[in-house]
C-alpha cells in the first residue's frame, strides 16, 4: 500500500468512527487539523477555568458570611481542579501544560472573554454562577458527546459540577432578593451588567463563525452558537422571572410561533473588542497569571531539583545493593 | 446528564436539592451544648474564640493564595487547607457563642446574621484572641510554608489532647480537626524539606522565612490564664504540655531540610499582653477590614 492509500483507510476509518458517534482514542490516527482544533479549542477551555479563577477570587476574602466564604472558596477550588483535567486532556495530544501556559501568558491563546468582565459587588458571584456558569453548562453539555474521548469525558466530570455551581449562584441571589432593598438593588444591577456578556459567551451569531461548520462535521461541536444561545435564554428567562429581576433587554418576549423567547442582539463590536484585548480586565488578568506563573517559578524548581536528587539518591542505593 | 436535565431543579420547590441548605444552619445544630458540670462559660468561650480565631485568620491568609500558587496542585491544596480551617473556625465560634451568648457582638434587631458570623464579622481587631503568628502577611511560599509548617505541628498536638476534653463539643471537634490537621502538617513539613534542599534560592528563601516566623513562635508556648483555669477543670490543654512535642517535630522537620533552628530575637508584647489578649500587629486589622467589609455594610443583610 502507498502512502496515499495508507493515508486515505486511515482518514475513512476516522470518518467512519466520528459518523457513528463513538470516540476517537490518543492512540487512533486523526487528520492534523482535528489534532490542532482540539488543542486550540481544549487549551482554550482550561485557559478559561484558570483565568476564570480571579473575578470570584476577588470576593474570597470578603465573603460576608463564613458558610459562603467557605462555597466559594470550594467553587474557586473546582475551577483549578476543571483546569487540571483540561490541561490533562490536551497533555494526550502531544501539548504540555507549560507549553500552554506559556502561550496563555503570551496572549497567543484566548480564553473565554467574559473573565475579562470585572466583579464589582458581591451579587457578582451569584450572577456568575447562575448567568455565567449556566451559559457554560449550555455550551458545554453537548460537549459530553464530543468526538474525542478525553475531552468527552472530562466534560462530563466538569459539566456536573457547574451544573452544581449554577444552582449555588441562583441560590445566593435567591436569598440575597429575600434580604433588604439594597442587596435587592446589588442583584438587580450585577445582572444588569452581566446579562450581555453572558449572552455572547456563545460566540459570534452563526452566519460569521468562522470554524463551526469543521467543528462540526468532525463531531467536535454539536450545536450552532445561536442554537446554543436561544436555548440560554430560554432556560434562562423563567428563572430571571422566579428570581424576580429585570432582564435588560425590552425586547425579551415569548414568541408562541417560533416557540422560543425573542431577544434582543448583543453588541458584537463590544465583543469584537473585547476578543482583541480590550476588555475592561484583559491586561490584568493575564498580569496577574503572569506574575503569580512567575513567582511561582522558584518553588517549581526546587521541586524539580529535589526530586532529581531523591531519584539519583534511589538509583545509588540501588546500585550498591 | 443530558441537555436539558442540567436546568431541572433549579426552578423546583424542593430545598433538598441544595447541597448546603437554602438556609442558614447551625453548624451545632443538633448538638447538646450544655456547659460540663462547674465549668465557666465566659472561661470557656474565650477559649473557643482563641483557637477559633487561630483558625480563621490562618484561613484567610492561605485563601489569599487563590489563583496565585506556584502551581494549580498547590493552588488546590492551599484552598483545601483554607476550607479545613474555616470549618473549624465556624464550630469553634458557634461553640463559643453557645458557652457564652455575651461574646457575640450585638446587631440591629432583627438582623438575620447568626451568631457564627457576627464574631467573625463584627467583632473589632482588639477582641480575637488569635496568636499574632497566623495574621502576618502572606509573604512569599516560603513564608506561608513555614508559618503553616509551624502552627499545624503546634494545632496537631493541642487537638488531640483536646480530643479528651470534658466538654463534649470540644472534644468532637477536636477528634474532627485532627485528622485535617495531620495532613496540613505533613504537607507543609513536605514542603519545608523539598525547599530546604531544593536549590539555593529556595534554601535562602526558607532561611528567610524562619527568620520572619520564629520570633513570633513564643507566643503559642505561653499559658494564657484562661488556658490554665480551664485545663485544670479537664476541658481545656495546657499549651506548656505540648511545647516539648512541637520542639522535637520541627527540629526533626528542620534536620530533614537540612536547616538550622534560627536564632532570633523574639517579637515582644504590649504591656505583658499578645495576641490571646487581643493586643496585635498592625496586620490584624488590615485583614479585618476587608474580611468584614461587606458584612458591616449590610448589618441586617441575608447571605
Amino acid at each position: 500500500m502507498t502512502q496515499v492509500e495508507q493515508e486515505r483507510e486511515l482518514q475513512a476509518q476516522f470518518d467512519a468512527v466520528v459518523a457513528r458517534h463513538d470516540r476517537i482514542e490518543p492512540r487512533d490516527w486523526m487528520p492534523e487539523g482535528y489534532r490542532k482544533t482540539l488543542v486550540r479549542q481544549i487549551a482554550q477551555h482550561a485557559h478559561s477555568e484558570i483565568i476564570g479563577m480571579q473575578p470570584e477570587g476577588n470576593w474570597i476574602t470578603r465573603a460576608p458570611s463564613l458558610r459562603r466564604k467557605a462555597t466559594l472558596l470550594a467553587k474557586v477550588q473546582d475551577e483549578a481542579g476543571h483546569g487540571l483535567y483540561l490541561y490533562s486532556a490536551c497533555e494526550t495530544l502531544g501539548v504540555s501544560r507549560a507549553e500552554l501556559t506559556e502561550l496563555l501568558i503570551e496572549g497567543k491563546q484566548k480564553y473565554s472573554s467574559i473573565f475579562n468582565y470585572p466583579t464589582l459587588s458581591y451579587a457578582d458571584v451569584g450572577t456568575i454562577g447562575w448567568l455565567v456558569d449556566g451559559a457554560a453548562i449550555a455550551n458545554q453539555v453537548p460537549l459530553c458527546r464530543t468526538s474525542y474521548g478525553p475531552y468527552g469525558r472530562a466534560m462530563i466530570r466538569i459539566c456536573k459540577e457547574e451544573s452544581f455551581h449554577q444552582r449555588q449562584g441562583f441560590e445566593l441571589l435567591m436569598t440575597m432578593m429575600r434580604g433588604t432593598d439594597a442587596q435587592r438593588a446589588m442583584v438587580q444591577e450585577s445582572v444588569d451588567r452581566f446579562w450581555w456578556p453572558a449572552l455572547m459567551m456563545f460566540g459570534p451569531p452563526d452566519d460569521a463563525s468562522p470554524n463551526t461548520a469543521q467543528s462540526m462535521a468532525w463531531g467536535i461541536k454539536r450545536d450552532t452558537n445561536d442554537e446554543l444561545r436561544q436555548k440560554f435564554v430560554d432556560m434562562t428567562v423563567p428563572q430571571a422571572e422566579r428570581l424576580g429581576v429585570t432582564l435588560p433587554d425590552p425586547a425579551i418576549a415569548w414568541n408562541a410561533e417560533r416557540g422560543h423567547y425573542d431577544f434582543g442582539e448583543p453588541d458584537w463590536e463590544e465583543f469584537a473588542a473585547v476578543v482583541r484585548g480590550e476588555g475592561p480586565c484583559n491586561a490584568q488578568r493575564i498580569a496577574h497569571r503572569r506574575r503569580a506563573h512567575e513567582e511561582g517559578a522558584w518553588v517549581r524548581e526546587a521541586a524539580s531539583a529535589f526530586a532529581a536528587q531523591q531519584a539519583a539518591a534511589q538509583q545509588a542505593q540501588e546500585v550498591s545493593a | 446528564m443530558n441537555d436539558d436535565s442540567v436546568y431541572d431543579g433549579l426552578l423546583g420547590g424542593d430545598d433538598s436539592q441544595w447541597a448546603f441548605g437554602t438556609d442558614f444552619e447551625d453548624p451545632l445544630a443538633g448538638v447538646d451544648t450544655t456547659l460540663p458540670e462547674g465549668v465557666d462559660g465566659a472561661a470557656l468561650a474565650a477559649y473557643c474564640l482563641m483557637l477559633g480565631d487561630d483558625a480563621l485568620v490562618l484561613s484567610h491568609r492561605l485563601s489569599e493564595w487563590c489563583s496565585n500558587a506556584p502551581d494549580l496542585e498547590e493552588d488546590i491544596a492551599l484552598a483545601n487547607v483554607a476550607l479545613d480551617l474555616l470549618g473549624q473556625a465556624r464550630l469553634l465560634l458557634a461553640r463559643a457563642a453557645a458557652a457564652d451568648p455575651s461574646v457575640v457582638p450585638v446587631l440591629p434587631e432583627g438582623s438575620p446574621v447568626p451568631p457564627e458570623d457576627a464574631l467573625a464579622f463584627f467583632r473589632d481587631q482588639d477582641a480575637f484572641r488569635n496568636v499574632r503568628l497566623v495574621e502576618g502577611d502572606r509573604g512569599d511560599f516560603a513564608v506561608t510554608t513555614v508559618r503553616l509548617l509551624v502552627a499545624s505541628t503546634w494545632r496537631l498536638a493541642l487537638m488531640q489532647r483536646l480530643a479528651t476534653s470534658r466538654d463534649a463539643v470540644l472534644s468532637a471537634i477536636a477528634a474532627k480537626a485532627v485528622k485535617e490537621l495531620a495532613y496540613h502538617r505533613d504537607h507543609a513539613a513536605r514542603w519545608v524539606v523539598t525547599l530546604g534542599s531544593g536549590t539555593e534560592e529556595s534554601r535562602r528563601r526558607t532561611e528567610a522565612a524562619l527568620a520572619t516566623v520564629w520570633p513570633l513562635r513564643w507566643e503559642l508556648d505561653r499559658t494564657h490564664e484562661v488556658e490554665r483555669t480551664l485545663a485544670a477543670d479537664g476541658v481545656a490543654v495546657d499549651p506548656a504540655d505540648v511545647a516539648a512535642e512541637v520542639d522535637v517535630l520541627l527540629d526533626q522537620v528542620l534536620a530533614a531540610a537540612g536547616l538550622e533552628v534560627p536564632e532570633v530575637k523574639r517579637t515582644g508584647g504590649l504591656g505583658g499582653r499578645t495576641g490571646r489578649d487581643g493586643v496585635h500587629t498592625e496586620a490584624l486589622g488590615k485583614v479585618l477590614a476587608e474580611m468584614q467589609s461587606v458584612a458591616r455594610a449590610h448589618p441586617a443583610g441575608r447571605w
